[in-house]
């Protein structure tokens, strides 16, 4: 996983390009065992796939509009026309499902993002600065870590309100510490490693060494950690809306479409059943993939 | 020892006090008087000016901050807004079934995990094995309220074994615990399958083998004792997240406990409330977590010489 662009004006430019393709290739090299060896990784990752390419290609593959309203097949049981039945409003449930995967995955892909990218930055620089800034990063994130998420979660959504953009910011903002902690105790192990000593000697500034040569190493990690982010943002996101907190209606995620047929459960449970075992499979998925590359990637920590 | 675990008790104390600070200032950087909406759009300026100074909520943050603190210190969280009761009131009975709620699901979670676990690391790779470590995964995956509704619908709602919500008797806390419990569970089993597994490779347990011990002996008295310390860690870290799970299985099953009393204190904008929950829920982490620490410090010993 090297960065996109390599500049020859480096100091260190030789050294570092040559464990760099070293790097990539056993990367690669990895990947390869990984689909070799982990055949549920592998169907894992398919499976991701299928339901990224569902959900992008919902208008194609279903007849019905997600909020065409039928009032007189309101919570039809599953049939050959609505293969998963009909919600509160004669809406198609598989229909609103697919369209829904678009809203999870996006509630699961953005913040595990944002949280990585914030939790690495925290991370690197308490680790690599120490003193002041290690002792305040370190102890938000403790306090942080220190709050049940759902709970976290819950109050920054209060003060932040609803909607979809205060669900990606309270997401990562409940996400960032964990990113930090593993960051900053990379940090730790590779500030003392001899590419790292060298460059310093000569004289890199900080930041530099920061961005190009203690961040891409930590990358491997970085995989992981994001691969294992997006179940955990999905599973929280749908708690929220569960409970009436997260994404606000017409976008329609499929907490929030558990959350509405919930008031159904006894005479249309196919409402709450079907998003959830579709919540259920893809966080399965994300596991399997996620743990598939801490096994090839980060074996020492799979022991811890 | 005594040193780590002072230590390790000012740290608690120091998150303690940043917990408070985060909430505090988190919930007050929210738009709109509270006063307002509270008493809705037709309260007389004056009155809200009287409420708002009573409530000191003129004064600035930091003054608020520190009366919040050492009111807090001695048990007044304030009144809740949209319930008129003192804070503490409502958390002290609210926190009473939470807390059965966690530990029933804590127990359910212990003990089929560790069987589970215990019947993989035996039956290593074979049938059972490969039976009990998909049951685990589906436990793991399975979102609380998913676990929630299902055991709702088909025990309480189609075949009537228990009451559908409600906390009159033991029977009320049974699927709510079930549910609850069902995602630690399959975390514990795995833990315990592969913690059980490592430690059958050690030399002491050759050594308890070679002394002529039974099998069972040498797997109860020798692996498992030491199998289980990993586990208990694994269990404090659960703690929290029942606690978050709570929130759900409470609202699912109408448990009056702390999830729910948070719940209600956001739909009715009752701040002191929210702020009151949700410190008493992330303290109980803390304790918990700073418990745990103390605990495997003294079950192994080398920790504690290190130490």
């Amino acid at each position: 996983m090297p960065p996109g662009k390599r500049r020859k004006t480096e100091e260190t430019a030789d050294l570092r390009l040559q464990s760099q393709l070293c790097e990539e290739e056993r990367f690669w090299d990895l990947m390869r065992r990984m689909a070799r060896e982990n055949r549920t990784a592998v169907l894992s990752f398919i499976l991701i796939v299928l339901v990224v390419l569902a959900s992008l290609l919902a208008p194609v593959l279903t007849p019905y509009d997600e909020n065409g309203m039928d009032l007189m097949h309101r919570l039809s049981p599953p049939s050959q026309d609505h293969l998963l039945g009909t919600d509160e409003g004669g809406r198609d449930e598989l229909t609103r499902l697919l369209y829904g995967a678009r809203v999870s995955l996006l509630i699961g892909v953005v913040p595990a993002l944002l949280s990585l990218i914030l939790g690495s930055a925290l991370g690197v620089i308490a680790g690599y600065r120490g003193g002041l800034a290690d002792a305040v990063i370190m102890r938000a994130a403790d306090v942080t870590l220190a709050f049940p998420s759902m709970l976290l979660a819950m109050v920054i959504m209060y003060s932040l309100g609803g909607g979809i953009v205060n669900v990606f910011l309270t997401l990562t903002l409940v996400n960032w510490a964990n990113v930090a902690r593993v960051v900053r105790s990379r940090t730790l192990a590779l500030k003392s490693s001899e590419f790292v000593e060298a460059a310093r000697v000569i004289g890199v500034p900080e930041g530099r060494i920061m961005r190009r040569h203690i961040l891409p190493n930590c990358l491997p990690t970085l995989l992981v950690l994001f691969t294992l982010n997006i179940p955990a943002s999905i599973l929280t996101e749908s708690s929220l809306s569960f409970l009436g907190l997260g994404i606000q209606p017409p976008n329609a995620s499929w907490g929030l479409m558990i959350n509405t047929g919930r008031q159904y459960l006894y005479s249309a449970p196919w409402l709450c059943f079907a998003p959830g075992a579709a919540i259920m499979l893809i966080v399965l998925a994300f596991n399997f993939l996620g743990n598939g590359l801490l096994d090839v990637l980060d074996p020492r920590q799979r022991k811890q | 020892m005594r040193r780590s675990i002072a230590q390790r008790f000012l740290q608690a104390l120091i998150v303690l006090v940043g917990v408070v600070l985060l909430t505090f200032v988190m919930l007050r950087v929210v738009p709109g008087n509270p006063i307002e909406t509270m008493m809705g759009e037709h309260a007389d300026a004056a009155t809200v000016a009287r409420m708002t100074a009573e409530l000191g909520l003129d004064q600035p943050m930091h003054r608020q901050f520190l009366r919040y603190l050492s009111s807090a210190l001695r048990g007044d969280f304030g009144t809740s807004y949209s319930l008129g009761k003192p804070v503490s009131l409502l958390l002290k009975s609210a926190f009473r079934n939470t807390l059965y709620l966690a530990l029933f699901a804590a127990l359910f979670a212990w003990i089929l995990g560790v069987a589970c676990g215990l019947v993989c690391a035996v039956s290593k790779n074979r049938l059972p094995d490969r039976l009990f470590l998909g049951f685990s995964l589906l436990g793991i995956s399975l979102p609380v309220f998913m676990a929630a509704m299902f055991l709702q619908y088909v025990l309480a709602f189609k075949l009537k074994w228990f009451p559908i919500s409600g906390t009159d008797s033991w029977r009320g806390f049974v699927l709510p615990a079930a549910a609850l419990g069902w995602n630690s569970a399959g975390q514990v089993a795995q833990m315990t399958r592969t913690s059980l597994l490592e430690t059958l490779q050690e030399d002491y347990i050759e050594t308890a083998r070679a002394k002529g011990l039974g099998r069972f002996g040498v797997l109860v008295r020798h692996a498992l004792r030491n199998a289980m310390l990993p586990v208990l860690t694994l269990m404090a870290i659960q703690f929290s997240g029942l606690l978050s799970g709570a929130v759900i299985t409470e609202t699912v099953f109408s448990i009056n406990g702390v999830g729910r009393l948070m719940v209600q204190a956001i739909s009715g904008r009752d701040i002191p409330l929210l702020q009151g929950t949700s410190l008493l829920a992330t303290s109980v982490v803390i304790l918990g977590s700073l418990l745990a620490d103390c605990l495997y410090s003294v079950l192994d010993p080398r920790i504690r010489k290190e130490g």
